[in-house]
């Protein structure tokens, strides 16, 4: 792949200063913790100069999750076939409900369970363990709802602290109800971000669920599971037909609208692809290394990345699916050719900055620039070197780098790079649209979506251009 | 003209199997017969800590009762506070048994309940925490907490490991007075026949810069009475163990002297054993060896 072409006015002395005038308005311990995570680009550095997955540095506004955030909220949320119990006080169950825009089908207590399920811990239960009151619960859910296919036990901080044992309790429950009841103990106060709480989900999905049912059709050759992508504003249902024109047969998606029998039964597929590898690259390792099933990391943001990642995974198949391939691209060329005419024009030359979750912040960099657009720094919340290593050759050199960036900072370096669009949370949002900046959501879309293959291509490019160039920007004096 | 009276707030602290909770209602059924208004506070999941002001097995516990109703705030104070020898009020915070859910948690759970159902009544001379044997989490630290107790009193032997204990405790203390006015206000040695038990106690106390402010000889009538469910002060008020009661209740009724501890290092705590013989002198390389080897 050749290097990104260099932004204008962006070098290296322009970005190490700005990186120096930022740390030097903090604490002397602050900014010496801080700069390890802040750097100018180098595409070719291997491994990147960035440090990663570290603990927030006290005091500092930071946009990071928990490990229960990671857990309920990424990972298990997604499955719409299974209750998930948040076991503790009631407030981590309602506020993670139905924040996550990872849409789901079918109907509400019979196919999909979309509701909060808590066990609203009250001083009697943390004085006298909550173990008695989660097989109540569960008993009474499975009474409830028994068309639900199993149950997800989510712990908050207080079932770690007081030592309470969910796994014994989950073990019971599942030879009781002979469905998967799945402990998971992802407190939040565990890890230094939601990372971990993916971590241990994925050790959840191994230890508990992986290899407990078979699919029932008949196993084919061009059976694969699509890993890692959540259905935000419905992507999954704009990837999955991509993969099932080029002659692939998508058995199950994890975790978006996800089934969890068929989640279970994913250690039968030929190939797993994985688009959200910080959160799930866990289970493809161990699908990897105990069934022997490859994986490889896919991208469906733009036409470009999609025609490069189609063609890399028509190279693991035969002949057939490599001409569909082709075939697929070639279909679409004239619907993107449209996309591109009608919004290139408007938005060539303009520049972003981005600072989101899992892999984004990399992914989507193609889908810009399709669109004319350069991104000229970019950041995770939580990831880890590995993720690093593959966001240096998606940028162009010297564009700024920031790990678990504070708002602090992240205002900084927008002021000097003064970019056309940020894409980040919803944390971010009203800061930077008050101070005259265009913003879009690129955690939820913004409730749009879906952003993933062709069709999500067409709204993600109308979005943008509604975002950048909107008349609304006109009336707002930036202070900047 | 008789002052306003200020109600002291007091918490005992010692080793497990010390004798806290024995001390403790003798020492309240002493004041009470002195005609000082007490309550008891049991800080212990194993709610002994008024069975003997009560004449009773186990007296129904907070934590029981916030079990039985679902919340605290379903909680009356006349469901748990009872009334037993010399009018002394009695409450137990309850608790799990070991190994499941949050002791510690139940203690402030309990004690915040008396204070916003107002427990804590101005007729009150005396308010006695009796807390359990290892401050193992915050939670057993909730009676010197935030103007509670101001005065606590460590219940000790001759022997070694209540001493270790007491100087343990001692550093607690110590944590809280600077944030607080929390203050030792004495060594309350409860014999236990050992040798030269009370030069040990007064040497300790002395280096903590505290007092031994009672010894209390070891006698089986406390056990006799104990057999009745009774304090030694209600079951033979004539008998001399109950005038050493009365005579510690009116030390503490008169006490004046509370300090911050200056608790001991290791070393400085081992020399005071090896003087008194408690610990023998041995050679730093016969450390870890077995007697045979």
């Amino acid at each position: 792949m050749s290097e990104r072409k260099p932004v204008k006015g962006i070098t290296k002395e322009r970005t190490e200063k700005l990186i120096a005038d930022t740390l030097a308005e903090m604490p002397e311990k602050a900014a010496e913790k801080r700069a390890p995570h802040l750097g100018a680009n180098e595409p070719s550095a291997s491994p990147c100069a960035v440090k990663s997955n570290k603990k927030v540095v006290p005091g500092v506004m930071s946009q990071r999750g928990c490990a229960y955030a990671g857990a309920k909220g990424v990972v298990w949320g997604p499955i719409r076939d299974m209750v998930h119990v948040s076991h503790g006080p009631v407030g981590c169950g309602v506020y993670s409900w139905g924040t996550r825009r990872n849409l789901m089908q079918g109907i509400p207590g019979v196919t999909s369970f979309p509701m909060d399920f808590t066990s609203d811990f009250q001083e009697r239960d943390i004085v006298y363990g909550g173990d008695p009151k989660l097989e109540k619960l569960l008993d009474e859910a499975n009474e409830l709802f028994p068309l639900s296919k199993g149950f997800s036990v989510l712990s908050e901080c207080p079932v770690g602290l007081i030592g309470d044992d969910i796994n014994a309790v989950t073990k019971k429950k599942e030879k009781e109800f002979d469905k998967l009841v799945v402990p998971c103990n992802c407190e939040g106060f565990r890890g230094v971000s939601q990372s971990l709480g993916h971590h241990i989900s994925n050790d959840s999905i191994r230890d508990h669920i992986i290899g407990k049912f078979e699919f029932k059709e008949e196993a084919g050759p061009y059976d694969v599971a699509l890993i890692g992508d959540y259905n935000i504003g419905g992507d999954v249902w704009a990837a999955k037909p991509i993969l099932e024109e080029i002659g692939l047969n998508v058995k199950s998606v994890w975790t978006g609208d996800g089934e969890v029998e068929k989640i279970a039964a994913t250690h039968t597929v030929k190939l797993n692809l994985i688009h959200c590898y910080r959160s799930m690259n866990y289970m493809c390792k161990v699908m990897e290394e105990k069934w022997g099933i490859p994986w490889l990391e896919y991208n469906f943001f733009g036409p470009t990345k999609i025609e490069e990642s189609l063609r890399a995974i028509g190279e693991l198949f035969d002949d057939k699916i490599k001409k569909n391939v082709e075939k697929v691209i070639k279909k679409y060329k004239p619907e993107m050719k449209a996309v591109l005419d009608q919004y290139k024009p408007r938005l060539e030359g303009k520049t972003a900055m981005l600072f989101v979750g899992g892999l984004r912040p990399r992914h989507t960099v193609g889908a810009y620039e399709d669109l004319g657009i350069q991104i000229t720094g970019s950041g995770y919340e939580f990831a880890h070197q590995d993720d690093y290593d593959r966001t240096a050759p998606e940028m162009a050199k010297d564009t700024i780098i920031y790990d678990d960036v504070s708002e602090f900072e992240l205002e900084k370096f927008v002021e000097e790079f003064k970019p056309d669009l940020i894409g980040s949370g919803i944390k971010e949002k009203y800061v930077f649209q008050k101070s005259g900046i265009p913003f879009r959501q690129m955690h939820s879309w913004d409730y749009s979506g879906p952003y993933h293959g062709y069709e999500g291509f067409k709204i993600f490019a109308r979005d943008i251009d509604m975002a950048i160039n909107s008349p609304t920007w006109d009336l707002v004096k930036s202070p900047f | 003209m008789e002052q306003s009276k200020k109600m002291r707030q007091i918490a005992i602290y010692g080793k497990g199997g010390i004798g806290k909770s024995t001390t403790t209602q003798n020492t309240v059924a002493g004041l009470a017969s002195l005609g000082k208004k007490v309550m008891i506070v049991g800080c212990d999941p194993k709610a002994d800590s008024t069975r003997l002001i009560l004449h009773a097995k186990a007296q129904e516990t907070v934590m029981d009762k916030v079990r039985e109703l679902g919340t605290v705030e379903d909680l009356e104070l006349e469901d748990v506070m009872k009334w037993g020898y010399g009018d002394v009020k009695c409450v137990e915070s309850g608790g799990p048994e070991p190994g499941v859910g949050c002791a510690g948690r139940g203690v402030i759970t309990a004690i915040n309940f008396l204070e916003e159902e107002g427990a804590y009544t101005e007729d009150l001379d005396f308010v006695f925490y009796d807390v359990l044997g290892d401050v193992v989490c915050g939670g057993f630290a909730m009676p010197i907490r935030e103007n509670k107790a101001e005065e606590i009193y460590i219940v000790v032997s001759g022997e070694m490991m209540a001493m270790y204990a007491a100087n343990n405790i001692s550093k607690g203390i110590l944590k809280y007075s600077a944030s607080g006015n929390v203050r030792l206000a004495g060594l309350i040695c409860n014999s236990r026949n050992t040798d030269c038990e009370a030069e040990l106690i007064e040497a300790l106390a002395a280096k903590l810069g505290t007092q031994m402010i009672h010894f209390v000889p070891r006698d089986n009538q406390v056990q006799r009475a104990e057999l009745r469910r009774m304090t030694v002060i209600e079951y033979s008020p004539e008998h001399k163990q109950a005038q050493e009661y009365r005579e510690l209740a009116r030390k503490i009724s008169e006490n004046k002297m509370f300090v911050v501890p200056t608790p001991l290092e290791m070393e400085e705590l081992e020399e005071l054993l090896m003087e008194f013989g408690i610990m023998e002198v041995d050679d730093e390389e016969n450390i870890g060896k077995a007697e045979n080897a």
